[in-house]
């Protein structure tokens, strides 16, 4: 097969910071972000946009990386499960991942903590119906759910008592 | 298997009429590329022949929402998100708003656009039978100039549309007016959230004193195109409803798709389905 497409150079901001980085304008975000810029903690789950594995946020929206072309992040606002804690302060909804038993695997708890991040973003105090639905595209083959839905209730408790 | 990446071409135009110019130039062989949410699940599971393609989302031309008095014309770009938030959308364009909540996920729903879901031309798609109620029309444009036509009618087939290699949608119309209306969403998948549909059908109808004065209804997933059911439409119209008239109209409709099987579902179940979600609609007009 012929390599038709010559590589472009995608200039964006990646959890605060520029950067500049040369892909194929078809390749994923989701392999710019593990494998050109190291940030290994956005997951691959499925690949096909059903898992939610490989969140991010680009301009503040939700996204699924693996359904990103390179070419679309160019000039994007980047923001991956690296860019959530800010130092060693974990974000609420990290402490609340710990405290509640949120986690147990693992494999989708940085596209959980995105969705729950921008849902909480959005929807300051949501009712469980919304947490949800916010996280509705985001799979958990371990929990069963609840432990991460009471999780995202608990951050906004601490958002709101830390406000 | 995965697709091999560098095979593929994205050209990014610096505006719509270097986009439109690049698909005219050699039509057919450049194709448009949208929100993503499609080809790069056919891109990963190495399904995407086409190789090469216009990248259209910095378009800014194909984004936004118009208000006239008469329409509301959403540009082709517009996400199913942006037709959430919009307050008007909200108000009056209820159906439109459901079928984008059910649509995939919020992740999907930020990035997937309308333009795509139409051209993407899935019986399956969740939008296209809410547009169809409306009467939607679509502008298509090209180098040449534009044109609006008619949505009902717009696919012709599986997968085919009635317009050119050179044209794109540039923007989808619905005529305002319609409150007052009862409508019915109904989306059947293997779980509630985030599955395609099995069967989905949009509806919409004014009753006058028991009497339907006005009903249309169009069903995704239950035929090669996303369908408006005008022959079911016509039993129903200027009648009263009762237990036979329900009955007449789940016959026409079961004469009127043409349902599959495959890996989602089978023709029997589907035929089953759109015929109860008939009854379930009718049912809630006649409630008042």
């Amino acid at each position: 097969m012929p390599d038709a497409a010559q590589k472009i150079v995608v200039r964006c901001t990646v959890n605060g910071a520029a950067e500049s980085v040369s892909a194929y304008p078809m390749a994923r975000l989701l392999d710019v972000l593990r494998e050109e810029l190291k940030l290994t903690g956005t997951k691959e789950g499925c690949g096909e946009g059903e898992c939610g594995a490989c969140s991010v946020l680009i301009d503040g929206e939700l996204v699924n990386s693996c359904l990103v072309p390179a070419m679309q992040a160019e000039g994007a606002d980047i923001r991956t499960i690296e860019g959530i804690a800010s130092g060693e302060q974990l974000h609420a909804v990290q402490e609340a991942f710990l405290e509640c038993g949120g986690a147990q695997c693992g494999i989708c708890t940085p596209g959980m903590v995105m969705a729950a991040v921008n849902l909480l973003a959005r929807v300051p105090e949501p009712a469980e119906e919304e947490v949800r639905a916010g996280l509705s595209g985001n799979l958990c083959r371990c929990t069963g759910y609840m432990k991460i839905f009471e999780t995202v209730l608990h951050a906004c408790q601490q958002v709101k008592v830390g406000a | 298997m995965r697709s091999y990446i560098p095979a593929y071409e994205l050209r990014a135009p610096k505006d719509l009429a270097a986009a439109l110019g690049l698909l005219a130039s050699e039509p057919g062989v450049w194709k448009p590329f949208a929100g993503g949410t499609d080809l790069m699940v056919l891109l990963e599971a190495g399904k995407l022949e086409h190789r090469k393609f216009v990248n259209l989302r910095g378009l800014g031309e194909l984004r936004g929402v118009e208000e006239t008095p008469e329409f509301v014309t959403l540009g082709a770009l517009t996400t199913y998100s942006d037709v959430q938030r919009n307050a008007t959308m909200q108000r009056e364009f209820s159906l439109l708003c459901r079928a984008a909540a059910e649509t995939g996920s919020v992740a999907t729903q930020n990035r997937g656009t309308l333009g795509g879901n139409i051209a993407n031309a899935s019986p399956a798609a969740d939008s296209p039978p809410a547009l169809l109620v409306y009467d939607a029309e679509l502008e298509l444009i090209s180098a040449g100039g534009s044109r609006w036509t008619p949505y009902r009618g717009f696919h012709t087939g599986y997968k085919k549309m009635n317009m050119r290699a050179d044209e794109l949608i540039g923007r989808i119309r619905i005529r305002r007016g319609g409150e007052g209306r009862k409508i019915y969403f109904r989306k059947v998948g293997t779980r509630k959230a985030q599955a395609i549909s099995k069967v989905c059908l949009a509806g919409a109808a004014r009753v006058e004193d028991g009497k339907i004065e006005d009903i249309r209804i169009a069903l995704g997933s239950v035929a090669p195109m996303p369908l408006r059911c005008v022959k079911t439409e016509a039993v129903l119209r200027g009648r009263r409803l009762d237990l036979a008239l329900v009955r007449a109209a789940r016959e026409e409709l079961a004469r009127e798709i043409a349902p599959i099987d495959d890996m989602r579902s089978s023709a029997r179940y589907r035929g089953r389905v759109a015929g109860n979600l008939l009854e379930e609609f009718l049912g809630e007009l006649d409630g008042g």
